[in-house]
């Protein structure tokens, strides 16, 4: 299976990338764009073939290293590996 | 005082420790690789500053995992000291050895000046040469060390007088401008419960001779050297 972790800063943890994101365009002229929060992504192909187990998997490598808990949470997804070919 | 250095891929800043560590103890360290698992025999373990594995997924996130860690935290239970600076104290942090974490300076800029560091105790191993409110100049050289901790956390650190040393003005007072990366009650430094485990973002290694400008971070590394002379 693949998995796909989304990595966040928690709320109320200052992020100031997004903000210097949002700043930016704004200066672009975008309007109407609100607070902006910048994350991580990491895709991770694994060995395993069934969900659940697979998900097990990628969120203890989530809390084990991928995300600092003190300060970002994270979500999981599990899709289908792409075969190439 | 037998001390040892460690040494991560793109760590840079040990030989300037080293520097500092001779001088006040009378003889080089060792210098551990991050593959050595056997750190018996030495008193203290100093993490230096640098780019450990580039900074990659965190500061000190990769460094957290590797071999000598585990050598490193049975250093901290057995009661060893260990000193960890810039990027030594992120990683210390990555590894659970002392609580919240660095994150990217609230001004998003690196900083590479002077700041003035206040003792918040000096009744440590890491202090004791110093004045209880002494404050002292410090470079510094960072772009994570806006340091973070849940309020409930912070509360535990100031009552249980962890917070080593606190940005300030040269005068010693705690403001929002002497906080130049945004940390948390101004906190540039924390130690463990036993005292024995410090962390901090300024390197007092790079002012101990006059030659560097000044002697201002000496009696850090006199006061452990007393402290731990054999």
């Amino acid at each position: 299976m693949k998995a796909i972790v989304t990595v966040m800063l928690k709320t109320g943890v200052l992020d100031p990338q997004g903000k210097a994101i949002g700043q930016a365009l704004h200066n672009l002229g975008f309007a109407g764009v609100g607070e902006v929060r910048a994350g991580k992504l990491i895709e991770l192909e694994l060995a395993e073939t069934d969900p659940e187990a697979a998900r097990a998997q990628a969120e203890e490598m989530a809390r084990r290293l991928l995300a600092n808990l003190v300060i970002e949470s994270f979500r999981v997804e599990i899709a289908p590996l792409e075969i190439p070919g | 005082m037998k001390a040892g250095i460690v040494v991560f891929p793109g760590i840079n800043r040990e030989r300037d420790m080293a520097i500092a560590l001779e001088a006040a103890a009378g003889h080089k360290p060792r210098m551990v690789w991050h593959h050595e698992t056997d750190l018996a025999g030495l008193d203290l373990v100093v993490i230096p500053g640098g780019f450990s594995y580039g900074d990659y997924l965190r500061c000190g996130a990769m460094a957290a995992q590797s071999p000598v860690m585990g050598a490193i935290r049975a250093h901290a239970a057995r009661g060893g000291h260990i000193l960890g600076v810039c990027n030594g104290f992120q990683i210390l942090t990555e590894a659970g050895l002392l609580p919240g974490a660095l994150l990217r300076n609230a001004s998003l800029r690196f900083l590479s000046m002077d700041c003035w560091l206040r003792v918040e105790r000096a009744d440590t191993d890491f202090a004791r040469h110093y004045q209880p409110g002494a404050v002292f100049r410090s470079p510094m050289a960072h772009g994570d060390g806006n340091y973070f901790a849940d309020d409930a956390t912070l509360d535990r650190l100031e009552g249980e007088g962890l917070v080593a040393f606190r940005y300030v003005t040269q005068e010693g007072a705690v403001t929002p401008e002497a906080n130049r990366n945004g940390s948390a009650r101004n906190i540039a430094g924390l130690y463990s419960p036993n005292l024995r485990v410090l962390g901090l973002m300024p390197h007092p290694e790079d002012l101990v001779d006059p030659l560097m400008g000044g002697t201002d971070g000496k009696p850090l590394f006199d006061g452990l050297a007393a402290a731990l002379a054999a």
